[in-house]
């Protein structure tokens, strides 16, 4: 799916902005995946009362603003908002429905931004979360996609508008659904996706991966995968061991050992620097399953990025070889990165290779 | 001298709805939080024998905590479900309307309990904490707990008072629970009541040795929610002393922990992933995560329900069998399925070479610790 449309680079971070009714979740939303709030915690929050600005530093510096319900602002007699302000600098528009509720007054909303930014912003991705869909049926979910959609598609073709780049999720706070919906939505943004993809398919390849995924480890976003078709199982079980991950270094590696500690690590039979005692500086990990004697296996790309992969059955004594062939493409992830960044750098033309060109 | 296998009569009990069966789905019968909606109220009691280790079986008496039931145990199953018993765990619901009611019935099955079971250990755990906002927890934690505390002491004078001859030396010729016998009134009889033992009856010195117990009952407070670790916390408390040649394990875990020069080292129950046993060198022991124990058991737990969805194989089965993660220059760790009945987590210093010999040495030492997974084995060594 890459290039779904084209991203006009424009100079800042990209933006996701969050709109929808009150109490539809989107403050629960943005808590749980930027700020790892345990999903039941959000019943605690409160109603948003003004635009909440949360600036994320990552594989990828982007911006998320949670707008609150009440303000339209399409529509707003009080005062007028700064349209370009707000949409000037977009990475996508993320509109939130409350499947568990009457959204008939949501849609009617969203139609109408739709229309707006058709009009000012047509590049903008709207990716619409049907949200809350936890405790509903599977058949119930598709008859409430199916419904909202037409309802949407509808309107905006009695409008005469087609093609408008509108996408529709279902999530819920409670299961994987919100951090696939966000990894769908933040690819759409990535510069040169398909190069990624090639990297992590050739991967597979070589190593007889089942699948692998390209994670960011704060929000548990994936950022890119190799190209067999897409699977959920697989995708949930490599994001939860990210966590198990994360749980253990916050534990076990997030404090500062005393002194004493160093001295007799490095001391006799050792007698070496902790730096030469170990194989690699990054994380990295090995899982394997009892059923089928499956490997997964996870490596630290850099401060931000992890890559997971599920090898094939009984491969664990290739694990040796593997790691080589892992720590060249971590290289190659490495450099990629660095390109893109430079990319995306104020001032730096769409497109062209800049080298060393722009920096920060 | 290793003890045999040990059989712990185990009451949960609590008003309706507090979470009582939720609890015990989670810890031994690996539900998910969230699959606790599903459960229905327990009529009357739902017994199960938990198998913990290769020594210990717990009875289970999950008791439903309809108003009527309650009664019927504090009356006519009076002495049939208080007698020998090891452990209570009491639930109250932090969210209940009604706390007066909630500390009178509870009063009532502490007086029961002295009566007939003046040994058992009593465990109260304030549940469903996740419903209070997390700044506010301690204090409403503090202050139930304060309340649940004199009630206790109330009771047990009081117990004391109407019945003096509990506390007096004279009557202990046929240990602490013969002397209570069969109680007053003969309950009717039950299939399950000739597995009851009484863990004093297993004491190194002949009951009539013994001095008489102090009838205060000894009692632990616990603030729990089935939506985090906390669980584990009060849950591997509870079983923590039930568990038979707990020093024999201890004192094993810490020569293999010195021996591959180790932070730290856990031992879980296979199924459950309680904490049996733990140690830690100086140095892991400075660690300033002093929850990490039972935060250890609820990862490893969840991360076995993903595997088990993963591969479709059922909840209970095993789910991994090696686990390893180095993290540079920071630490390496392993978790490894160790004994029949156990998985251990070993945490060390970073290196290579410190990391492979320590996994040799876990395999080497797996029979030192063969008498987990039953009673007759003996240790090989040590
Ligand atoms: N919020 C919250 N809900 C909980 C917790 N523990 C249990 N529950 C919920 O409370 C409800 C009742 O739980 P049960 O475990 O069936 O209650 P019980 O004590 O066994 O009730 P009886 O069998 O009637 O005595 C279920 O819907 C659980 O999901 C908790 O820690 N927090
Ligand atoms: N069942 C369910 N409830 C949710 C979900 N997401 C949010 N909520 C709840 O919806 C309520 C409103 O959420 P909030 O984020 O404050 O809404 P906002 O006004 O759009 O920011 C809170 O009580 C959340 O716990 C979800 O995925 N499933
Ligand atoms: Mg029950």
């Amino acid at each position: 799916p890459a290039g779904q449309s084209p991203v006009p680079q424009t100079k800042g971070k990209p933006r996701l902005l969050l709109m929808g009714q009150r109490r539809s979740g989107k403050s629960s939303i943005s808590s749980v995946v930027f700020h790892k709030l345990p999903p039941q915690e959000t019943l605690f929050l409160e109603s948003t009362a003004r635009i909440q600005k949360d600036s994320l530093n990552s594989f990828m510096d982007f911006q998320v603003w949670d707008f609150p319900g009440q303000i339209d602002i399409f529509d707003n007699p009080n005062f007028t908002f700064d349209m370009d302000a707000i949409f000037g600098e977009i990475g996508a528009l993320i509109w939130v429905i409350d499947a568990q509720d009457d959204y008939l007054e949501a849609v009617a909303r969203l139609n109408n931004t739709i229309l707006h930014l058709q009009r000012g912003y047509p590049h903008i991705n709207i990716e619409v979360f049907i949200h809350k869909v936890d405790g509903l049926s599977d058949d119930y979910k598709l008859d409430i996609q199916r419904d909202v959609t037409i309802r949407i598609q509808d309107e905006l073709s009695d409008q005469g508008v087609e093609n408008a780049p509108v996408n529709f999720h279902l999530t819920s706070i409670y299961n994987h659904s919100i951090f696939e919906a966000f990894s769908k939505v933040i690819q759409k943004l990535i510069p040169r996706l398909g190069q990624l993809e090639a990297m992590l398919t050739n991967l597979c390849r070589t190593c007889r991966f089942e699948k692998a995924y390209l994670f960011d480890v704060n929000t548990k976003i994936y950022i890119a995968t190799d190209n067999t078709p897409e699977d959920m199982a697989s995708y949930e079980i490599c994001s939860d061991y990210v966590d198990v991950i994360i749980d253990f270094t916050e534990v076990y590696g997030s404090w500062k050992r005393p002194d004493e500690w160093r001295d007799k690590v490095e001391a006799a039979p050792w007698k070496q620097g902790i730096e030469s005692q170990i194989a690699c500086e990054w994380a990295e990990s090995g899982m394997v399953l009892a059923d089928q004697q499956r490997p997964i296996m996870l490596r630290e790309v850099d401060r931000f990025l992890a890559l997971v992969a599920i090898m094939k059955e009984g491969s664990y004594d290739k694990m040796p070889q593997v790691n080589m062939n892992v720590d060249v493409v971590v290289k190659g992830l490495i450099e990629f990165f660095e390109i893109t960044k430079t990319k995306a750098t104020p001032g730096v033309v769409v497109g062209a290779l800049a080298g060393d060109g722009g920096g920060e | 001298q290793l003890k045999k296998v040990k059989k712990q009569k185990v009451l949960l009990m609590g008003k309706s709805g507090s979470g009582k069966s939720s609890m015990r789905s989670i810890i031994f019968s690996n539900y998910l939080a969230r699959d606790t909606r599903r459960l229905g109220a327990t009529i009357d009691i739902d017994l199960s024998h938990v198998k913990f280790l290769g020594n210990l079986t717990l009875n289970l008496w999950d008791c439903g905590g309809q108003e009527a039931f309650m009664e019927n145990y504090l009356s006519q199953q009076r002495a049939h479900v208080f007698s020998n018993v090891g452990v209570l765990i009491y639930v109250f619901d932090i969210e209940s309307r009604d706390v007066e009611r909630d500390l009178a019935t509870y009063v009532n099955i502490i007086s029961a309990l002295v009566q007939y079971s003046r040994e058992a250990k009593v465990f109260v755990l304030i549940h469903k904490m996740d419903l209070i906002q997390p700044m506010m927890r301690e204090d409403v934690f503090e202050s139930r707990a304060g309340v649940v505390r004199r009630k206790t002491a109330e009771t047990i004078a009081m117990v004391r008072k109407q019945q003096p001859e509990l506390t007096s030396p004279s009557g202990g010729s046929g240990g602490p629970m013969m002397m209570m016998g069969p109680g007053p009134g003969n309950y009717p009889h039950h299939p399950y009541h000739q597995n009851q033992h009484h863990p004093q009856q297993q004491s190194q010195n002949p009951p009539s040795a013994a001095p008489i117990p102090q009838l205060d009952t000894e009692m632990q407070l616990f603030a729990t929610s089935i939506w985090d670790q906390s669980l584990y916390k009060a849950w591997a408390s509870i079983i923590h002393d039930l568990v038979p040649n707990l020093s024999i394990i201890e004192t094993q875990l810490a020569s293999l922990g010195s021996a591959i020069c180790a932070d730290e080292i856990l031992l879980f129950e296979r199924t459950s992933f309680l904490v049996v046993s733990k140690w830690s060198s100086p140095h892991g022991d400075t660690n300033p995560y002093g929850d990490r124990f039972e935060r250890m058991s609820n990862i490893l737990k969840s991360w076995k329900h993903t595997c088990s969805k993963y591969t479709g194989t059922p909840r209970n089965a095993e789910q991994f069998s090696d686990f390893s993660y180095k993290m540079g220059a920071n630490f390496s760790m392993f978790v490894t399925k160790f004994t029949t009945n156990t998985y251990i987590l070993v945490c060390m210093p970073p290196g290579e070479a410190r990391f492979n010999s320590a996994k040799l040495n876990v395999a080497a030492a797996r029979p030192w610790f063969r008498f987990l997974d039953g009673p007759v084995i003996a240790p090989s060594s040590m």
